[in-house]
């Protein structure tokens, strides 16, 4: 099976192709909704091709963490559902899901999506953020749909209220606030090639992987992964490859949440 | 990193030096040692400024379980670990956490490309790093101790690597960031090399960075690795002399 996939991936690459006749800089259809799960306080399904994610975020009232007790707290968690492929398993987070929900979560974090500084309460009270990525189809690129998925849904969510020591998370509400946006581009090494969203049949055979977030023309977060490498003339090329592609992907991001 | 603590940011730069006294593009000081465990086929301990971190590779040996071996090459496992009392702040939990996970799994991945995994077909190779004491940068120096290990043990590699980090502070570009730069920071960037074709084997970066800082720093990381890469050498020549 994989033998095969690698001589049909490969095929193709030799030719100049790729699955779908697409580029090799092009990413496949995107679609992002928000507001998916109405009981989340944010939400959003983002499909990349047949990948398909869902991002529920919740806020809770709860400690700050000991170093930062005028901050609210940003907790990125992923699962890979054994719906999502017949390859994942039940059980813990897998070191691949782990670097996963770390690498979305750098980049909110860096690029400021969430204003930490907005969700003190009181002293020893903030708010909690929860970014929960599931995984629903896998078929390759989860890293740019969870970075997609995560920003929309917290651009997205409203803003609980905390009154006489009760949560209140219906009625009117505001909006949770928000500094920045990031979206990430996600390259797979293949043979010689560089490919923008590889899909599950390429990222099954590349050799290395590199993530890379940005707001505007300011790198974020940066995340290679696999033992394949990266020349600098290769990273120097992706980096502007990434900030080109990443004004159409805020534009999505923009007519999703309706700003 | 840009999460700091709740207190006033320190300054980082005073009259042009570091908290620590360094100038931008300046390492702490490196020792490293090789040979230090006896059990282990490869080991050593590198004081890195104030990190102290020990390396062991274990192997190659019939992979464990079996089912986990792969016929055509050796697989690596690979853990990173704090110490509980590594750190100046209170006692951490022992066990690896959730960094430790993703930090294990990007150092193994430095060492799949450069180990030639195919020699040994169903074995195994084991790498720990335990790091005693931290201060910033105990994930490249890690790798740095590791890659020394690794060469030690006799298994062969396409190259021996080095790993530092380099950050930013305002739009300064700092080399090999201690605890409290990498604290206050506005980016963190830790990348390991391999020295023969400078290709990049490990980058994770946060915080933010313009391209140009980006390459300021890679070439910044590029010219310590000269450095790092001596006293590597130089370690394994002393033990073998």
């Amino acid at each position: 099976m994989i033998a095969e996939n690698e001589e049909y991936i490969l095929g193709l690459l030799g030719k100049g192709m790729r699955e779908h006749e697409r580029g090799q800089m092009q990413y496949r259809d995107i679609k992002i909704e928000i507001g998916k799960i109405p009981h989340a306080e944010g939400s959003a399904m983002v499909d990349i091709g047949n990948t398909k994610v869902l991002v529920g975020v919740k806020l809770d009232v709860g400690d700050p963490l000991p170093d930062k007790p005028n901050e609210g707290a940003l907790i990125t968690g992923a699962e890979l559902l054994p719906l999502a492929n017949a390859e994942y398993e039940t059980g813990p987070p897998s070191p691949e899901a782990i670097e996963f929900a770390r690498v979305v979560d750098r980049g909110i974090r860096a690029a400021e999506v969430v204003d930490l500084g907005a969700l003190f309460i009181e002293e020893g009270k903030v708010w909690s953020t929860f970014v929960d990525i599931y995984v629903l189809n896998y078929d390759g690129n989860l890293f740019d749909a969870g970075t997609l998925a995560s920003s929309a849904a917290l651009l997205s969510a409203r803003m609980p209220k905390y009154e006489d020591g009760n949560v209140i998370r219906e009625g009117s509400l505001g909006k949770l606030k928000t500094k920045g946006m990031v979206t990430s581009c996600t390259f797979a090494k293949v043979g010689r090639n560089i490919l923008l969203d590889p899909n599950a049949n390429e990222e099954r055979i590349m050799a290395g992987r590199l993530t890379i977030a940005n707001d505007e023309n300011v790198i974020r977060a940066m995340q290679k992964g696999l033992s394949g490498s990266f020349s600098y003339a290769e990273l120097s090329n992706l980096i502007d490859t990434t900030f080109d592609n990443s004004k159409r992907l805020r534009s999505m991001l923009d007519s999703a949440v309706g700003e | 990193m840009i999460m700091g603590g709740s207190g006033e940011k320190p300054q980082l730069i005073i009259n042009g030096k570091r908290t620590d006294g360094r100038v931008p593009d300046e390492l702490r000081p490196i020792k490293l040692e090789v040979g230090t465990l006896k059990n282990a086929e490869g080991s050593a301990y590198l004081e890195w400024g104030n990190n102290k971190v020990l390396a062991a590779v274990y192997g190659p040996k019939e992979a464990q379980p079996k089912h986990i071996a792969d016929p055509n090459r050796a697989i690596i496992k690979c853990r990173y670990q704090m110490a509980p009392f590594s750190s100046l702040e209170e006692h951490s939990r022992s066990g690896p956490n959730r960094r430790a996970i993703e930090i294990s799994k990007v150092t193994k991945e430095v060492f799949e490309n450069v180990i030639l995994l195919d020699n040994f077909p169903g074995s195994e190779i084991d790498i720990f790093i335990e790091v005693l004491q931290s201060d910033g940068g105990t994930r490249a120096a890690g790798i740095t101790a590791a890659a020394a290990a690794v060469a030690s043990s006799g298994i062969p590699m396409k190259d021996i690597p080095y790993a530092v980090s380099a950050g930013k502070a305002g739009d300064l570009i700092l080399l090999d960031l201690n605890k409290i730069e990498d604290n206050y920071s506005d980016a963190d960037m830790p990348v390991a090399i391999a020295p023969r074709n400078n290709e990049v084997l490990l980058l994770q970066m946060d915080g933010s960075m313009s391209k140009e800082q980006f390459d300021s720093a890679l070439q910044m990381i590029k010219k310590a690795g000269e450095t790092i890469t001596k006293i590597q050498r130089d370690a394994l020549e002393a033990r073998y002399r």
